[in-house]
């Protein structure tokens, strides 16, 4: 596959229902506003001020005085707003917001996730991830299967976590898993692999749906 | 009441070893005269509450380079290479706390509450040594307000009252910083007359700002 990153926002996409509220993390994640299906308008909550966050602007019309979350030029649309970073986590911590799609760098069967720290080697910080994953209605993680073939979905996080049994669905290049009280379920999977490989893959045991589905784009 | 002062008169306010709140989002709302004239006047020792380390070069990044930061506060500081080093030589002590109990703190700070409980941080280090609080059966965090000596702000239009406008996403932590410090700086990148300003759009009231500095950013 050549557009992995292309290929699981895609997937992420398909998950935003017309009318929701949405955050999307740094990174990967904010490809999925370029999939929305048809028909799906979403209001996107950049947790730094903007409800209402438009495209990217160009180098030309870029304003010093309005970024994203990232600290990268962003946009308001039409009828979208600015706000103070309390109010902003107010909508965060309150569940106004629908869906957050996050990155993660492990991720465990009982739904923990650990994303802003690995020891001795990067301490960038949690930022609003911690406040997002308790917050939205739904937390959808959006990564690649494995880090360069080691595992990152496990038995148990050994980095420090993000939130406890926070995640309700995880989408890689290999397939889409739900959180079950009994571990992760495996809902669709990649044809370009076999459930064997990714069962190799991940060190918890997955669930095998009784539904199990082709995962499409 | 708000005055107008030169920024060396107000910068003049800040003592070696004094904790010190800066508004701002990735540079984007800091207070870049403020900071400029803060490492040239080379207080020391200094705690910052500040949402991250800013890019190399860059707004509150300059006080991290020049040594003036003894303790930073911040929700993130990935992007700032220089504090990883920092920490990593023992130079500057990091604490780091999730983005919305950061903001929350604060506005505690402001309003006089003692603090505010949260499910933020739950099961994870944020909760070392903190109170958990059940209430109809959900666990949460108890998080104390944060106060400082001086917040240092930045509103592209301040009146001669200290009333502000900001612009874009500039508004960010300055809001509720205004309200947490016993001093508060405000850098005008416009100082405009009464009345240019309409009263509904003034985000900071001019009774939470001590000494206005015209930054002249226009």
């Amino acid at each position: 596959m050549e557009d992995v990153k292309g290929f699981i926002a895609a997937r992420v996409a398909k998950e935003l229902k017309d009318g929701d509220v949405v955050s999307l993390g740094i990174g990967l994640p904010t490809q999925v506003e370029n999939y929305l299906p048809e028909g799906v308008r979403i209001t996107l909550l950049s947790e730094n001020g903007i409800v209402g966050e438009g495209p990217q602007p160009s180098t030309a019309d870029a304003s010093p005085y309005v970024v994203d979350a990232g600290g990268q030029p962003a946009s308001v649309l039409i009828g979208g707003s600015f706000v103070d970073s309390a109010v902003s986590f107010g909508i965060i911590r309150g569940g106004h917001v629908d869906v957050a799609v996050l990155g993660a760098l492990e991720f465990d069967e009982e739904g923990n996730l650990s994303s802003w720290i690995i020891p001795r080697k990067k301490v960038p910080g949690m930022g609003g991830a911690m406040d997002l994953v308790i917050g939205a209605k739904k937390v959808l993680i959006a990564m690649g299967h494995t880090n360069k073939g080691m595992h990152k979905i496990l038995k148990k996080c050994t980095l420090q976590l993000t939130a406890v049994k926070a995640v309700d669905m995880i989408v890689t290049e290999m397939g889409v898993m739900v959180v079950t009280g009994n571990g992760i379920e495996l809902l669709e999977y990649n044809p370009d692999f076999t459930i064997e490989q990714i069962q190799a893959a991940t060190e918890a045991q997955l669930i095998i749906s009784p539904n199990l589905k082709k995962m499409a784009v | 009441m708000a005055k107008l002062v030169p920024i060396e008169e107000a910068v003049g306010l800040i003592k070696d070893g004094d904790t010190v709140m800066i508004g701002g989002f990735m540079g984007c709302g800091n207070p870049h005269k403020v900071i400029d004239a803060l490492v040239k006047r080379d207080a020391k020792n200094l705690m910052v509450i500040c949402n991250d380390g800013a890019w190399p070069e860059f707004g509150v990044a300059k006080l991290i380079t020049s040594g003036q930061v003894k303790k930073l506060i911040a929700t993130h500081v990935g992007l700032n290479p220089e504090v990883g080093k920092k920490m990593n030589t023992g130079e500057l002590q990091v604490e780091l706390i999730p983005q919305g109990t950061f903001a929350e703190r604060i506005r505690c700070g402001g309003n006089g509450s003692g603090g505010f409980l949260t499910k933020t941080g739950f099961g994870t280090i944020i909760a070392d040594g903190k109170q958990v609080i059940s209430i109809d059966g959900k666990e949460y965090l108890l998080e104390l307000s944060l106060k400082a000596d001086v917040a240092l702000i930045c509103g592209n239009k301040i009146d001669r009252k200290g009333n502000v406008w900001y612009r874009g996403t500039t508004r960010n932590f300055n809001v509720v910083m205004a309200t947490a410090a016993g001093i508060v700086i405000a850098e005008a990148d416009n100082v405009v007359e009464l009345g240019e300003i309409e009263p509904e759009n003034v985000a900071t009231q001019g009774i939470f700002v001590d000494f206005i500095l015209d930054g002249g950013n226009a």
